[in-house]
C-alpha cells in the first residue's frame, strides 16, 4: 500500500518508485507508451489517477517480465528485430500480455484492433504485426511481403 | 555474392538480433527521463502565447510564492554572458529578450524542488505582451514590404560552413543551382509549370527532448541529453558559455527516437543556463507540447517548371523554392541546400535553374527531419515528369529510363558523380511493383526516383578495445537512436575480429572518453562512423598480431589471424592472453572523393499502388515498394526496419500529418489528439523493401547509408499514384477533403 496525493497520476507514482518501464509521451492516452494493466486490462497510466487504482491489481512491464509466457514473447520480438528505439516497446509488450490472456488475437484484424492504442514511430508496424501473429499462432504473410522467417 | 557473406562465421550481412532488444523489452533500458539526478531542481518552461510581440512585463511574484519554488529565471537574469545560440546562425536568445518571435518561444523558466511545484508556479507567471504584426505565411514573409523577423544582420554560428553567405531580410540564405543553356525552339517542347505547397510537420520522436545539466563550481559543465549530435552540443555549449570545449562533458543514454528532431542543440542551452544560475543540477524533461514547438519540418511553397522534347527527352528545369524556417534558423540553411539539390532530379538536363530561399517567419523554428529536401521536392519533380509523359503519350517508366543518370555521370556541377546503379534500381522497382499491370478506375500506380547528398562529413573516429578477459568494446560517437547503430557497429567489429557478436559491446557516448564523431544524421552511422569502427578494429587486430610477432620473433606475415586466435605453425595465442590492447581508426579517407555534404549519394526510390474513393476522397495504399540501395546490408533486418519506418512516416506526410497554425501564428493542433501520426490501421496493404547490394558504397564492406531516401522516394510515388488515379495534386497532405475537392472541381 502506498500513500498518494489525490491528484497524483498512476504513471508518476510508478515512475517515482523506480518502475520506469512505463514511459511518458503524449500525456493524452493516444500513444500507449505508458500502458499498464489494471485488473488485467490495458490502461494509459498517464491519464489515470493513482487513487483510482486503490485496491486493484496494477501490472507493469517489469512485473510481466517475470511471467513465464514473457520469455516466448521476448524471444520472438528479439529474433525478428521488431523494435528500434524501444521507447514504445514496454507498452506493446504489456498490451500483448492482456490480449493473449484474453484470447483476443484470433486473426490479423484483431492485432490491428488490440494494438490500435499503441503508437510506434520507428518501425513501420509490419514487423510488430508479424511477431504478434507468430506469438498468437496466426498464419504468416497475408499480403505482408518481406516475410522471410 | 563472393564476399564474406559465404563465410559462416561472418557477422556482416546477417539479420542478427539487435544488441539492445532485451533491455528495451524488459523496461530496463534507461532513457533520459528514467535517470536519477540527485539534488536536482526541476525546471518548467513558460512559453509565449504570442507569435510576435513586445514583452511589456513579466510578473513572477505569485509564482515565487509557491512552496518549493527556487527561482523564476528570465532574460534579465542572463545578462552576464552572450545568452544567444544557433549553430548555423547565432540568431536565438536562450530566453526571449524583450520580444518574442513565435508562439511557443521560451520566455521564462521556473525552478522548483518538484516537477509539480514547477508546473503549478509556471501557470502563475504573468506576462504582458504588446502584440506586433506577424508573418505566418512564407509568401507574406517574401513580400517586398514584409515585417522583418530579425532586424539585425545575421551572425554566423559556430558551425556555419566557411564561405556561407548570410544576408539581412527574411530570406537570409539562398542556395542556387544553375548550369547549362537550353536552346530549344518552343514548338519542339512541352512544359509543365505549377505552384505547390508542402506542410509543416512534427517529427514526433516518442521521447520528447530532455536534459539534465550541471554547472560545477570549477566552471565545468556536465550534461546528460537525449540528443543526436553530442559533440556538436558540446561545441555549442562551449561557444555560448565561453569555456574550453574540454570543460564540457555530454553523455547520451538510450534515445527514444530522433528523426532529426534531436540534431544539434535544442533544450541544452537553456538547461545549462539554468544550472549555471541555480548552482544545482537542473532536470528539464520536455513534454510533447514542448517538442511540437521546439523543432519541426519546414513548410514550403514552390513553383517548378519542367520542359521536355516531344520525343521524351528532358530539357530544362527551373524552380523557385521558399522554405519556411520559422523564427530562428536552426538547420534551415542545410535543409534549403538539400532541397535545392533534390529539386534538380537525377536526369540529364540541358539546363537547370534553382533558387531555394531559407525564409524567416513568426512560426516555431524548423530544422531537420528524416529525408529533408528530398521529401520536399521529389514529389513535385516526379509528378511533373509524369505529367509531361502524359502530355506526350509516353509511359512514365520509359520516360525515366530514357533520362536517368548512369553511374559516373555528373548530377550536380562540382559534386561527386553518381555512385549507384540508378537504372538497375529502377528496373528492380518496376518489377516489384508489377508496373504495366492493368488497373481499375480510381486506381493508380506511381514510382519516383531521386538522389540526395548524404554523409556530410568524414569526421568520425572510433576506438576498439580488448580487455584482459578477451572482451572487445567499441567506442564510437554515433548515437543509438533506434536505427541500430550500435548493432551495426558491433557486427562490423565482430566481423573484422572474427569473433561472435556476443563478445563485442558498443558503449554509450560520453564525450569525455568517446572518440569524436560529428553527428548522427545524414545516413552516416553505417557508412562513415562504421568505417571508423572497421579501421579501428583492423588496427586492434594488427596490434595483437604485432604483439605475438614480437613475442615469437617472427615477421607479422608469418602469423595468421583466425577467429580471434593468432596462429604460428602449431602454436596459437588467444585474445584474452593478448589484452589489454586498443586500436584507433577514422573515416578520414572518405574526405577524398567527397563533395560535402555529399560523401555519397543516397538513392531515393519508391513505388506505390493506391485506390481512391471518389465519394469520400479517401485514399487506400494498396502496395508500397522501397529500394534500399545500400551497397552492402550489414544487417538486412535493420535495413528493412529503417525503410518500413520511413514508409509509415511518408504515409503520414502524404495523407494527413500537418501542423496547423491560426492567422496569429498559434499552433492549433498542439497535441497528438489534433496531430495524428500513423497507427497500425494505416499500414499499407502490402509492403516490400528491395535491398540492393552492389557493394559500391564508400563505407565498410561497400556499404552505403539508408533509411532516409525512402522518404522522398515513397512520398513521390504516393503522389504520382494518386495523380495516376485521376486526382491532380499540388498540395500535401492529400487529405480526404482535399482529394474530394480536387475530384469535384474537375467533374
Amino acid at each position: 500500500v502506498v500513500d498518494v496525493e489525490d491528484t497524483a497520476l498512476l504513471l508518476d507514482v510508478l515512475r517515482e518508485r523506480g518502475l520506469t518501464g512505463a514511459k511518458r509521451s503524449c500525456d493524452l492516452q493516444v500513444c500507449g507508451t505508458c500502458t499498464v494493466l489494471l485488473d488485467g486490462l490495458p490502461v494509459s497510466a498517464c491519464c489515470l489517477l493513482a487513487a483510482d487504482a486503490a485496491g486493484r491489481v496494477v501490472e507493469t512491464v517489469e512485473g510481466l517480465a517475470a511471467v513465464p509466457a514473457n520469455r516466448l514473447y521476448a524471444e520472438i520480438f528479439t529474433r525478428r528485430n521488431v523494435f528500434q528505439c524501444g521507447f514504445c516497446a514496454p507498452g506493446f509488450l504489456v498490451t500483448l500480455h492482456a490480449a493473449m490472456r484474453n484470447g483476443a488475437l484470433r486473426d490479423r484484424d484483431d492485432i490491428v484492433r488490440e494494438f490500435g492504442g499503441n503508437l510506434c514511430r520507428c518501425t513501420g508496424y509490419r514487423a510488430i504485426v508479424d511477431a504478434v501473429a507468430e506469438i498468437a499462432g496466426l498464419p504468416a504473410g497475408q499480403g505482408q511481403e518481406g516475410e522471410q522467417r | 555474392m563472393t564476399t564474406a557473406a559465404t563465410d559462416r562465421r561472418s557477422a556482416v550481412g546477417r539479420p542478427l538480433p539487435r544488441a539492445d532488444s532485451e533491455v528495451k523489452l524488459t523496461g530496463a533500458a534507461r532513457f533520459l527521463a528514467d535517470l536519477d539526478a540527485p539534488g536536482a531542481v526541476h525546471a518548467r518552461l513558460l512559453r509565449s502565447t504570442e507569435a510576435h510581440a513586445r514583452i511589456v512585463s513579466i510578473d513572477a511574484t505569485a509564482a515565487r510564492s509557491v512552496p518549493g519554488v527556487v527561482d523564476v529565471v528570465t532574460a534579465a537574469d542572463l545578462k552576464d554572458f552572450d545568452a544567444t545560440w544557433g549553430h548555423h546562425v547565432r540568431d536565438r536568445p536562450i530566453l526571449a529578450d524583450g520580444v518574442v518571435r513565435f508562439a511557443g518561444e521560451i520566455v521564462a523558466a521556473v525552478l522548483a524542488e518538484t516537477q509539480a511545484q514547477a508546473e503549478a508556479a509556471a501557470s502563475l507567471v504573468e506576462v504582458d505582451y504588446e502584440r506586433l504584426p506577424a508573418v505566418v505565411d512564407v509568401a507574406d514573409a517574401m513580400a517586398p514590404a514584409a515585417v522583418r523577423v530579425h532586424d539585425q544582420e545575421p551572425r554566423p554560428g559556430f558551425a556555419c560552413p566557411p564561405g556561407t553567405t548570410l544576408r539581412g531580410g527574411n530570406d537570409f540564405f539562398h542556395h542556387r543551382i544553375g548550369f547549362g543553356d537550353a536552346v530549344v525552339a518552343p514548338d519542339e517542347v512541352v512544359t509543365v509549370d505549377r505552384e505547390y505547397r508542402f506542410p509543416a510537420l512534427y517529427q514526433f520522436a516518442m521521447e520528447p527532448h530532455a536534459v539534465i545539466a550541471d554547472w560545477h563550481r570549477d566552471g565545468s559543465v556536465h550534461v546528460l541529453s537525449s540528443c543526436q549530435h553530442p559533440f556538436l552540443v558540446r561545441a555549442e555549449l562551449a561557444a555560448i558559455f565561453d569555456i574550453p570545449t574540454e570543460r564540457v562533458r555530454v553523455e547520451v543514454p538510450f534515445v527514444g527516437g530522433g528523426f532529426g528532431s534531436k540534431s544539434y542543440s535544442k533544450l541544452e542551452p537553456v538547461a545549462v543556463a539554468l544550472a549555471r544560475r541555480a548552482g544545482r543540477p537542473v532536470r528539464l524533461i520536455g513534454r510533447v507540447e514542448d517538442a511540437m514547438v521546439t523543432t519541426r519540418r519546414h513548410g514550403m511553397r514552390c513553383r517548378m517548371r519542367t520542359t521536355a522534347r516531344r520525343d521524351g527527352r528532358l530539357v530544362a528545369r527551373s524552380a523557385e523554392i521558399w522554405m519556411d524556417t520559422g523564427a530562428y534558423a536552426d538547420n534551415g540553411p542545410t535543409v534549403t541546400t538539400v532541397a535545392a539539390m533534390a529539386a534538380v532530379g537525377p536526369y540529364r538536363w540541358h539546363s537547370v535553374d534553382i533558387d531555394a530561399a531559407c525564409v524567416y517567419t513568426h512560426l516555431p523554428p524548423a530544422g531537420s527531419y528524416r529525408g529533408f529536401g528530398g521529401a520536399h521536392l521529389q514529389w513535385i519533380g516526379e509528378s511533373q515528369v509524369d505529367e509531361l509523359a502524359g502530355m506526350l503519350g509516353l509511359d512514365g517508366l520509359r520516360m525515366r529510363r530514357a533520362n536517368l543518370l548512369r553511374r559516373g555521370e555528373r548530377f550536380l556541377p562540382g559534386m561527386r558523380p553518381v555512385d549507384a546503379d540508378l537504372p538497375g534500381d529502377l528496373e528492380a522497382l518496376a518489377g516489384a511493383l508489377r508496373w504495366g499491370e492493368d488497373r481499375g478506375r480510381w486506381q493508380g500506380v506511381g514510382l519516383s526516383v531521386g538522389l540526395t547528398p548524404a554523409g556530410v562529413s568524414a569526421d568520425s573516429r572510433a576506438r576498439v578495445e580488448l580487455d584482459g578477459l578477451g572482451r572487445v568494446s567499441v567506442h564510437v560517437g554515433s548515437q543509438e537512436i533506434g536505427q541500430g547503430a550500435r548493432s551495426v557497429h558491433r557486427q562490423i567489429a565482430a566481423d573484422v575480429l572474427q569473433l561472435p557478436v556476443e563478445r563485442v559491446t558498443v558503449a554509450a557516448t560520453d564525450t569525455a572518453h568517446t572518440p569524436y564523431d560529428r553527428s548522427t544524421g545524414a545516413s552516416r552511422s553505417t557508412t562513415v562512423a562504421g568505417l571508423a569502427v572497421m579501421r579501428a578494429a583492423q588496427a586492434l587486430r594488427d596490434t595483437v598480431i604485432a604483439r605475438v610477432a614480437g613475442l615469437v620473433g617472427v615477421p607479422v606475415d608469418a602469423l595468421e589471424y583466425r577467429a580471434g586466435r593468432i596462429v604460428h605453425d602449431d602454436r596459437g595465442w588467444e585474445l584474452p592472453d593478448l589484452g589489454p590492447a586498443c586500436g584507433e581508426g577514422s573515416a578520414h579517407e572518405l574526405a577524398a572523393g567527397a563533395t560535402p555534404p555529399a560523401l555519397f549519394w543516397e538513392v531515393c526510390m519508391g513505388g506505390a499502388k493506391v485506390t481512391v474513393d471518389p465519394r469520400t476522397g479517401r485514399v487506400d495504399v494498396d502496395r508500397v515498394v522501397t529500394v534500399a540501395d545500400v551497397g552492402r546490408a550489414i544487417n538486412p533486418d535493420l535495413v528493412e526496419r529503417q525503410d518500413e519506418g520511413c514508409v509509415m512516416q511518408a504515409v503520414g506526410n502524404a495523407f494527413f500529418e500537418e501542423l496547423k497554425f491560426d492567422e496569429n501564428g498559434v499552433l492549433l493542433n498542439d497535441s497528438l489528439l489534433g496531430y495524428r501520426v500513423p497507427a497500425l490501421s494505416d499500414l499499407p496493404g502490402a509492403m516490400r523493401c528491395l535491398i540492393v547490394e552492389n557493394e559500391d558504397g564508400p563505407g565498410p564492406f561497400g556499404a552505403r547509408g539508408c533509411g532516409e531516401g525512402a522518404f522522398g522516394g515513397l512520398l513521390g510515388a504516393l503522389v504520382c499514384a494518386v495523380v495516376d488515379a485521376g486526382v491532380p495534386v499540388t498540395a500535401l497532405p492529400m487529405t480526404p477533403d482535399r482529394v474530394w475537392r480536387a475530384i469535384a472541381g474537375r467533374s
